[in-house]
């Protein structure tokens, strides 16, 4: 599917606005002090998944720079420009997240170079987080092992369902088992936090379905679960073939069923919800990149359609990793955009991301208006009223199921 | 050309076109406009007379338009003679009945236009019984002969039993090819009779039609019965005493001329430069302040709307623009009523009074299009006269007003309905006419296969679907036409649709007891679908007084809330969050449900479209 089509250079940034090559002030006034966070993007499947809308190419011939095999290096180039524009006193980094796409479609000698040239140009902490998210069907023991041995702490694993017709719907590749087989062999590997992800509402789902998954994930070695309503997303075959009447929308009503059948497992077997879609064994298994991005900290994403924040400044690159390697090899910024927040929208942002979390957040974050809506959820029975009291916004399992429209109702 | 005001009334033949919509009328005088020669081919588009955008666009005549015609008999009696036509052309719809009478009242004859491969329909015979009221010779003609389906045999009997003529009476024209057309006027010459006044009396002209034109104000269009009006009078509006100096007077030949006067038997124009068609209505007698005549021609009477809606600029903050486009129209229209009103649901807006759903229409259609402004209306309701028991008597324009006390009677508008179909639809027709509490008041065979029904049905019973069922049910062939009937008094009860216990105004309707049901039924069943889910549950009643007569629940939403937020999705989602704020801020409040605008407009949509195609 993925051809390589002759590309005009991507339009970038203007000169001088502000983006990564021109760090605002204001952005780089707290760099010292807030936690910072390395993303690097791999933009590589072995197929698309039909539900899938991340920005990834099945196609190994995109061009120079932008192939599988030259990959790492390019993304090191960006690693590179990123110092150089972070520096001279760079912040310490706490977290490294490599995702995808599917990043074990590189060699695991890949990944542990660009992990060694991150330690190489940057400070990193001595409890930083490396995760890498990882499809079952491509990792073995062997290669789980070369990246727990270059410095990699944690792995999240795409085992989606356990039930195979669910597989089959979802374009999955792998077997039933092989999810929970990997989070193994990630264990034996060294690995003390692993990570499974779950999607349910798949069409065909049925509660038993649903049941057996979250019982094959608590009988593996895990710490960490994450589960998304499944999304379907414009422009994916999935959305084709529901608009066709091939596949049925799925239900809201099932949707909320699932995420409650979800939270009660899962918190009978010790995994406490952190975020609406998170659960964790414990305070230190919770993923801290993540968490880094609900605090609103400063992360800076490396590769194709990466996005990055640094002190109130958005930034993302040109999404096609031919038209990223083109730039790269040009020495110029791969950011396509870029977008300063104002007050209002980092406030925003910061009320929409905050909710999400089990700590909730301050009610001096609200507004007046904020506040006065926030005791009527608590009427509602959607904000909790011991937190509530306490002076946080936190919501109640009925409240994370309405968490946008809180948000709404919050900001109003 | 005969001149104005020389012409002796001897020479005058005023005449109209009458016919069921659609029939081709306009296309007649199209063709008429040509044979006189008045205007040549190249100047000569589709219905010329059609002046309006709206009328353009819609292929209908709003307005009755009168033009002067010259014409030298080339048969009968007067062959060789030169003659002044004064022809009108009329609007065909039920709504502008009045304003079809009043150009009745200028004339001595009358053609009766019938489609040949249609038939006589509802509004022939209905404007055959209006120009017979008022003591028309009656020239029946069949139109459209050139259609492959054209039956002029057929439907000249038909013709001829209805009027009482011989089927070789009824003369075949073609509109499209003008066959037939000098014929008719000749035929007009020979048989309509000249008109007859007191020249010397005091002067006495009938106002048949009153518009507003933006550069000339109000262009007023009259019919001398006695005397003459001169350039320099100064007139008087009977109705009123208002004298007004003449600017202009002139007729209209095709395009509008000034003379010097108009007498006797004329039919022509003035101008006063009063801006608003109020001081100029029809019906009314125009007369000289200096020498005023003692008595008024007759059959004057206010236009009075039949039915009502609330109109609300769907952006609240369009109220203004909607005040200053409804003046402006007042100004044109003088059967237009309006009153501010609010609306809890809906904000502010207005209560306006119509003469009929075409009415409605139009009015909604040039408001939308030439101020700009999106508008919801509310569904039409008819005027219900109400006695309470301790005797106070109150009328009702808008459901919300309905009183709360001990009510003794009701009264409600009713109509005199003529419905024409192919006779194998009678059943349809009588059920569809039960079903809307209609009672049969005679039926007549037109021929062997078509029927004429008579039934008395209330106004408000045929304000919403009625056509619309009527023609579904007789696969477009009926034809309905309606005359105000009187009223009569009736078990009717105000229905009240509740969100979580809170009534919607918007939704209130005045029904039969006997279909309070289906209608709660209807509209609960209607918001279900409409309204989105809420944070809580919404019941939705259908009441009557404290009584609740259907409900429906909208389920309370479980799942709002996107499943992953991300570094990469932080943007995205901030901008949809933005948005569907926006979106909310669009929401009407009814207490804490929220509801779309779109709901309002989708729950008030009754098929008005259709109201132009009667
Ligand atoms: N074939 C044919 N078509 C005609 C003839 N006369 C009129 N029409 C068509 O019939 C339709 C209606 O004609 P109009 O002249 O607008 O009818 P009307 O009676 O003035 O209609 P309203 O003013 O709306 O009541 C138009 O499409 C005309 O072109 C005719 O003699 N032959
Ligand atoms: C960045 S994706 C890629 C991870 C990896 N390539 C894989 O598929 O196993 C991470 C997770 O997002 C979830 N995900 C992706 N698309 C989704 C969708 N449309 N709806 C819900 N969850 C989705 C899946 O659970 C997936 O494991
Ligand atoms: S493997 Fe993961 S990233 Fe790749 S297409 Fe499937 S879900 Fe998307
Ligand atoms: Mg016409």
């Amino acid at each position: 599917m993925n051809t390589v089509l002759p590309l005009l250079p991507a339009p970038g940034l203007p000169a001088g606005a502000p983006g990564p090559d021109a760090l605002p002030d204001s952005a780089r006034e707290h760099l010292a002090t807030t936690p910072f966070g390395l993303y690097v993007h791999v933009p590589f499947c072995a197929t698309r998944c039909g539900y899938c809308d991340f920005n990834t190419y099945t196609s190994d011939e995109l061009g120079p720079g932008a192939n599988r095999a030259e990959y790492a290096g390019t993304a090191i180039a960006e690693l590179r420009r990123a110092a150089r524009t972070l520096g001279p006193d760079l912040p310490t980094v706490s977290t490294v997240f490599v995702g995808g796409g599917t990043p074990t479609l590189l060699p695991a000698a890949d990944l542990a170079a660009v992990l060694g040239e991150i330690r190489r140009l940057f400070p990193v902490a001595d409890d930083v987080e490396v995760t890498t998210e990882a499809n079952p069907e491509t990792v073995d023991r062997g290669y789980l092992s070369v990246l727990r041995e270059a410095g990699f702490t944690r792995v999240s694993l795409g085992m989606q369902s356990a039930a195979e017709h669910v597989l089959a719907v979802l374009d999955r590749r792998h077997t039933p088992g092989r999810a929970v087989e990997a989070a193994h062999e990630a264990r034996a590997a060294g690995f003390e936090h692993v990570n499974l992800d779950l999607i349910y509402g798949t069409p065909g789902e049925t509660d038993a379905d649903w049941a057996a998954s979250l019982d094959a994930v608590l009988s593996g070695p895990v710490d960490h679960v994450s589960a998304y309503a499944l999304i379907v997303e414009e422009g994916t075959r999935l959305a084709r073939r529901i608009r066709n009447g091939e596949l049925p929308m799925p239900d809201d009503d099932v949707l909320a069923d699932r995420y409650e059948q979800a939270d009660a497992t899962l918190r009978g077997a010790g995994f406490d919800w952190y975020e609406v879609s998170n659960w964790a064994t414990s305070d230190a298994a919770r993923c801290r990149h993540n968490e880094l991005y609900w605090a609103n900290a400063n992360w800076w994403g490396v590769g194709p359609g990466a996005h990055s924040h640094v002190g109130g400044l958005r930034w993302w690159n040109v999404k096609h990793p031919a038209a990223y390697a083109d730039r790269l090899t040009a020495g110029v910024s791969p950011a396509q955009d870029a977008e300063l927040l104002d007050d209002a929208d980092r406030a925003l942002e910061t009320i929409m991301l905050g909710l999400r979390l089990r700590e909730g957040l301050p009610l001096e974050l609200l507004s007046d208006v904020g506040r006065r809506r926030a005791a009527d959820s608590v009427a509602r029975g959607l904000l909790d009223p011991a937190a509530h009291a306490a002076g946080r916004a936190v919501l109640t399992d009925r409240g994370r199921l309405l968490a946008d429209a809180v948000v709404r109702d919050l900001t109003d | 050309m005969t001149t104005p005001a020389t012409t002796d009334p001897a020479l005058i033949r005023n005449f109209c076109i009458i016919a069921h919509i659609d029939h081709g009328k306009s296309t007649l005088a199209d063709r008429m406009l040509e044979v006189t020669g008045l205007v040549e081919g190249r100047h000569m588009r589709a219905q010329y007379l059609d002046r309006m955008d709206i009328e353009r666009e819609r292929g209908i005549t709003i307005k009755a338009q009168n033009v002067r015609l010259p014409w030298t008999p080339r048969s009968g009696a007067h062959t060789g003679t030169e003659y002044v036509l004064d022809m009108i052309d009329t609007p065909g719809h039920v709504d502008f009945t009045y304003e079809v009478s009043r150009s009745l009242a200028a004339c001595e004859g009358a053609v009766l236009l019938v489609d040949a491969a249609q038939g006589i329909e509802a509004q022939t015979l209905a404007n055959l019984y209006l120009a017979l009221e008022n003591d028309l010779t009656i020239i029946p003609v069949l139109n459209k002969i050139d259609l492959p389906a054209a039956q002029p045999e057929r439907y000249a009997e038909e013709i001829a039993h209805i009027i009482g003529c011989e089927p070789g009476d009824v003369l075949r024209v073609s509109g499209k090819t003008g066959v037939g057309v000098p014929e008719l006027l000749d035929l007009i010459v020979d048989r309509i009779p000249a008109p007859t006044g007191e020249a010397a009396g005091p002067a006495r002209a009938m106002i048949f039609d009153s518009v507003y034109d933006i550069y000339r104000g109000v262009i007023t269009y009259v019919r001398v019965v006695d005397g003459r009006i001169s350039a320099r009078d100064k007139i008087k509006m009977m109705s009123t005493g208002a004298t007004h100096e003449l600017l202009e007077i002139g007729v209209i030949s095709p395009e509008p001329k000034p003379v010097e006067s108009l007498g006797v038997g004329e039919v022509g124009y003035f101008i006063t430069g009063v801006k608003d068609v109020r001081q100029s209505r029809v019906g009314d007698t125009v007369t000289l302040q200096h020498k005023p005549a003692a008595e008024s021609i007759g059959g004057y009477r206010d236009p009075k709307p039949m039915v009502y809606s609330g109109l609300y600029p769907i952006d609240g903050s369009e109220y203004p623009l909607l005040r200053e486009a409804l003046d402006k129209l007042l100004l044109n229209d003088a059967a237009l009523t309006y009153e501010p009103e609010t609306s809890a649901a809906l904000g502010f807006g207005f209560r306006v009074g119509f003469l009929g759903l075409l009415h409605l229409e139009i009015v909604r259609e040039r408001l939308e299009r030439e101020a700009g402004i999106s508008l919801i209306s509310t569904a039409p309701n008819v005027v219900y006269r109400v006695v309470m028991e301790d005797g106070t008597e109150i009328t009702v324009t808008n459901p919300s007003d309905w009183p709360e006390g001990k009510i003794s009677a009701i009264y409600e508008p009713i109509v005199n309905a003529t419905i024409i179909a192919p006779s194998d639809y009678t059943g349809a027709i009588m059920e569809l006419c039960q079903g809307r509490r209609g009672q049969l008041g005679g039926m007549d065979y037109l021929s062997e296969s078509r029927v004429e029904l008579r039934y008395v049905l209330p106004l408000g019973e045929i304000i919403f679907d009625f056509f619309d069922a009527l023609k579904s049910r007789t696969r477009g062939y009926a034809s309905l036409d309606y005359s105000e009937g009187g009223e009569q008094e009736s078990k009717l009860v105000k229905v009240d649709i509740l969100l979580q216990g809170e009534a919607v105004d918007a939704f209130s309707a005045i029904v039969h007891k006997d279909k309070a049901y289906s209608y709660g039924v209807m509209m609960a069943g209607k918001l279900r679908e409409l309204i989105p889910r809420q944070q809580f549950e919404v019941p939705i009643q259908a009441a009557v007084g404290s009584r609740v007569i259907a409900r429906e629940t909208v389920r309370a939403i479980r799942k709002d809330v996107l499943a992953k937020c991300y570094g990469g999705d932080i943007t995205r989602k901030r901008k949809l969050l933005e948005k569907q704020k926006e979106g909310k801020k669009r929401m009407k409040m009814v207490g804490r449900v929220e509801v779309p605008q779109e709901a309002f407009v989708a729950a008030l949509s009754t098929n008005e479209s259709t109201a132009s195609k009667k």
